[in-house]
């Protein structure tokens, strides 16, 4: 059973070490993607689990066996590029079969194999076509067949969507996604873009300079950051700088720039500290004018924008904190800039962290 | 008026002429009306004026057979040795761009040594190492190789590899790796991945590199002549028979001249025809696949030790033996023989002048490849007249190249002798800008390619003007290109022998120094080996001198 366990692996380039002291497991049918910032090391621990690259210390293994050692065509891998890397001299049909033919499957297992992956891809009228007569949706498809050819329960996948146009990596990614569950695939999917990974994984880690720094599904992800980080990278957050003046059973009272307090439960701050409040744009109850309640905060309407499904408020708070608020367009009535209005928030919704060493902005820092 | 105000009204006159179409176009098709003009049809027509001479020697079959013989030598060692050259050349290339350690810069440079070592010098280090007695055969006894075929090829062999190591390691780097990982990762081992997808890829280069190799062997005469012996190339026979009958048999010469040029001239374009409609057809058997063969030999004792066997051909075939002649040059240094050679006297007063007229020749050369060769770089990279009359001149330029020197030489001394009044130096310069054009427009014309059309839209639609996007954007973005075919033509002026022995009336007193060192060596002007070795020294040394400062003068931050 292919899953993937990778144990205190640690790569460097010269002096710079791009991943530091990685744990992981991946199950067994698992579609798994790896998310981060460009340069946090997503890439290097995939071409790391394909072989391309050789660890300086650490071990993996793939379906209980330790492949440290083992060169990449026999780790039983299938891989995606992000450039795709179609053969240019070979055709649909040449780099399709490719796969088979190297492992020496015999012709006729060879072409069916073929048949089956191009018709799984929906691209068999373009047997004989050059990579270079392709668009670059087909050639994706083509990319993931050629991959699925060879026959290796195991998928990865290096940024696989990034060199498409937006509709069309709207449509492919639940496509892959679908391939590789009918397949029964383990598959490793390497993105920098939160919204591919949250809609397409079953479990994401989210990565920072070399180092995991979260793995959940997409829900505990964006429901419960761990960090700071994870908060600013998955999906929208506002972040209001703030100490904590009281602490009692987890129970925090919250005091922002200006005075104003407010009520959360999520966090282990001690009482006196510096804190960063974190609440989602689309947490905030917004009411015109002036009204009390609990964690309720006054400020005016400085901005609005429409987007489309949603409605983008910038709120510039009493505290002078400017806060984002989404409201869905067609629901709820607008209202203009300039206005007075009231927010407010379920604090079990909310979450707060011990303010940063580093300072807020180089913590979330991609 | 100061030097900034003239050099601003110089760039704006210049800027207003270069946007009139009409001066832009008059400008390139005066680079092609001297390319016909100078460059492509001298040489074929000094054959054809001089067609009836064959005639003298049809019925000298003794003289026949010996051509006939010599110029099928000339295609069989050039079919080896480009083969040897790029199957040497490959694993060094892959050593060179895929190694990791630090020192390969340093190995990427010595690869290079061969091709500044001027020729002459080459052939005679080789014939010290391999066959003197102060070389390697003082370990054996006797001779360990003879003068003849086996140290032609060891000299080809030595002459081409730089050239061919040069071409691969640009086509590797120019290669995407991921397409081997790809392969690699659908289950091939690595000699498959390299075998199936790699070269296949990269296979136009291979061929490049072959055929430069092939047109180098076959041209190459200076070198040639001093490592031959008894044995006879298409170069060493013509100049062979000029020794023999240019003062007792005139015709007789020319004949026998135009019979071996113009089947060498026949054979090269018609094989070089063949591999370019073929060669991009050529399938070796690339979709052929032995997994369990491959498996074993990619993991193999053979492949773990290829990196060794790479270098230590590199160093005992190629490096030791062309820089042998420092140690006769050392010695002389040493001796003595290095006042007598300051003062000049005895065979050294021909030596200094043959030593400058040698470079003076280079960099006139190199100067007018500049200014004929440039306009000409951009109408081929460019397109400048439209797509078909660009590509046939790309083929046209290739020619001189393509023709063995001698013969080029032979033809283009036909030619000009009908004008009387043509100075025998001149004659000199034109031959030597003929066989190095193709060099400096090739080189240039690639990076014109490279730069890309949308760096000069750039910069047009910032304001410039088409001379100023010329002097601030391709100029500056092309000078490796420029230094690297500057340092092309220079080099290959001043190792030219055959075309050079061609021009010259006998007894000449325009000997270049590398016809001078063929002379020593033949004890046509007896010398010692001392002296020999000192010659080809100073010849080594000047040109390492020349070639350092060019590049210093070019230094720059980063390349392009």
């Amino acid at each position: 059973m292919p899953d993937v366990r990778i144990v205190n692996l640690t790569k460097k380039f010269g002096e710079i070490t791009a991943l530091e002291n990685i744990n992981l497991l991946v199950h067994d049918k698992e579609y798994f993607s790896l998310l981060g910032p460009s340069g946090c090391g997503k890439t290097t621990l995939l071409r790391l689990i394909a072989g391309l690259i050789e660890p300086d210390s650490g071990e993996i293994f793939i379906g209980g066996k330790r492949v440290d050692d083992v060169p990449p065509e026999d780790r039983d891998i299938g891989f995606v590029f992000q450039t795709f890397a179609l053969f240019p001299h070979m055709n649909v049909w040449e780099n399709v079969t490719y796969g088979p033919r190297v492992k020496n499957f015999d012709l006729k297992q060879a072409e069916t194999i073929g048949d089956e992956v191009l018709e799984l891809v929906k691209l068999h009228e373009r047997l004989d076509a050059y990579p270079n007569e392709l668009s670059g949706g087909m050639m994706q498809r083509i990319a993931v067949a050629r991959a699925l050819a060879a026959g290796a329960k195991t998928l990865l996948l290096d940024e696989p969507l990034g060199q498409l146009d937006a509709k069309v990596r709207n449509e492919i990614r639940y496509e892959i996604r679908k391939m590789a569950k009918d397949l029964n695939l383990t598959a490793i999917h390497v993105t920098h873009d939160q919204s591919e990974a949250m809609s397409i994984s079953d479990r994401i880690a989210v990565m920072k300079k070399g180092k995991i720094v979260q793995v959940g599904t997409p829900q505990e992800l964006y429901m419960s950051p761990s960090s700071l980080f994870v908060a600013h990278f998955i999906g929208e957050s506002n972040f209001l700088e703030s100490s904590v003046a009281d602490a009692r059973n987890g129970d925090l009272e919250i005091e922002l720039r200006g005075g104003v307090k407010v009520r959360a439960v999520n966090g282990s701050v001690g009482k006196g500290e510096r804190a960063v409040l974190v609440i989602r744009p689309e947490i905030f109850a917004m009411e015109s004018g002036l009204h009390k309640g609990e964690n309720a905060l006054v400020g005016k309407v400085e901005k609005v924008t429409f987007e489309g499904t949603l409605v983008r408020y910038v709120i510039k708070l009493e505290s002078q904190d400017s806060v984002v608020v989404v409201k869905p367009s067609l629901a709820e009535a607008w209202i203009d800039v300039g206005a007075t209005v009231t927010l407010s928030f379920a604090s079990e919704k909310a979450h707060v962290f011990a303010y940063p060493e580093a300072g807020l902005m180089e913590e979330i820092s991609v | 008026m100061n030097k900034r105000l003239f050099r601003r009204k110089l760039t704006d006159s210049l800027n207003t002429l270069s946007s009139k179409k009409a001066v832009k176009y008059a400008t390139y098709l005066a680079a092609i009306i001297v390319f016909f003009v100078l460059i492509l049809f001298p040489p074929i027509i000094g054959i054809v004026i001089k067609w009836s001479s064959i005639s003298q020697v049809l019925d000298q079959p003794l003289l026949m057979g010996r051509a006939f013989t010599a110029v099928t030598n000339s295609f069989a060692v050039a079919l080896l040795v480009s083969a040897l050259d790029v199957l040497a050349g490959i694993p060094m290339a892959w050593l060179i761009t895929r190694g990791k350690s630090r020192w390969l810069s340093v190995l990427d440079t010595l690869a290079d040594v061969p091709f500044i070592v001027p020729t002459a010098a080459l052939g005679y280090s080789l014939l010290l190492f391999w066959n003197k007695p102060q070389g390697l055969s003082s370990l054996f006894g006797g001779s360990l190789i003879s003068e003849g075929w086996l140290l032609i090829v060891l000299l080809h062999f030595a002459f081409s590899y730089p050239i061919v190591v040069r071409v691969l390691v640009g086509a590797l780097l120019d290669y995407k790796v991921e397409y081997e990982r790809a392969s690699r990762t659908l289950g091939a081992p690595p000699l498959m991945a390299v075998r199936t997808v790699t070269f296949p890829i990269i296979k136009p280069s291979i061929i490049a590199a072959f055929i430069l190799s092939f047109a180098r062997s076959l041209s190459e005469t200076g070198a040639t002549f001093i490592v031959a012996g008894a044995f006879e190339n298409g170069p060493v026979f013509i100049q062979n028979v000029k020794n023999e009958f240019s003062s007792v048999a005139l015709a007789t010469y020319e004949g026998a001249t135009v019979f071996a040029s113009l089947i060498l001239i026949i054979v090269s374009l018609t094989i070089f025809a063949l591999i370019r409609v073929f060669g991009s057809r050529l399938r070796l058997p690339f979709k052929r696949i032995w997994p369990s063969a491959e498996r074993k030999l990619s993991y193999s004792k053979a492949a773990s030790s290829r990196n060794s066997v790479t270098l230590i051909v590199f160093l005992a075939i190629v490096l030791l033996p062309s820089l042998f002649v420092a140690l006769p040059a050392f010695q002389a240094v040493l001796n003595g023989t290095l006042s007598a050679a300051v003062s000049g006297s005895g065979v050294w007063s021909d030596y200094w002048q043959s030593l400058l007229l040698s470079y003076l020749l280079g960099g006139i050369v190199t100067l007018l490849s500049f200014i004929v060769g440039l306009p000409m770089a951009i109408v081929i990279a460019r397109k400048k007249f439209g797509n078909l009359p660009s590509s046939l001149l790309d083929i046209l330029v290739n020619i001189p190249l393509i023709v063995p020197s001698i013969a080029l030489g032979v033809s283009l001394k036909f030619f000009w002798q009908s004008f009387t009044f043509m100075p025998e130096f001149l004659l000199l310069v034109f031959a030597h800008l003929t066989i190095t054009y193709p060099y400096f427009v090739r080189s240039m014309s690639a990076a014109f390619e490279r730069i890309g059309l949308d760096m000069e839209e750039a910069a047009r639609t910032l304001g410039a003007k088409p001379f100023s996007v010329f002097t601030t954007i391709i100029l500056p973005l092309a000078k490796y290109s420029i230094l690297s075919g500057a340092i092309m033509v220079f080099t290959r002026s001043v190792s030219e022998t055959g075309a050079t022995v061609a021009v010259l009336n006998v007894g000449s007193n325009l000997q270049t120094a590398p016809v001078v060192i063929v002379n020593w060596v033949k004890q046509v002007v007896p010398a010692t080996s001392l002296e020999i070795g000192l010659g080809c020294g100073f010849l080594i040394l000047f040109s390492f001198i020349i070639l350092l400062l060019l590049r210093l003068v070019t230094r720059g931050k980063g390349r392009y």
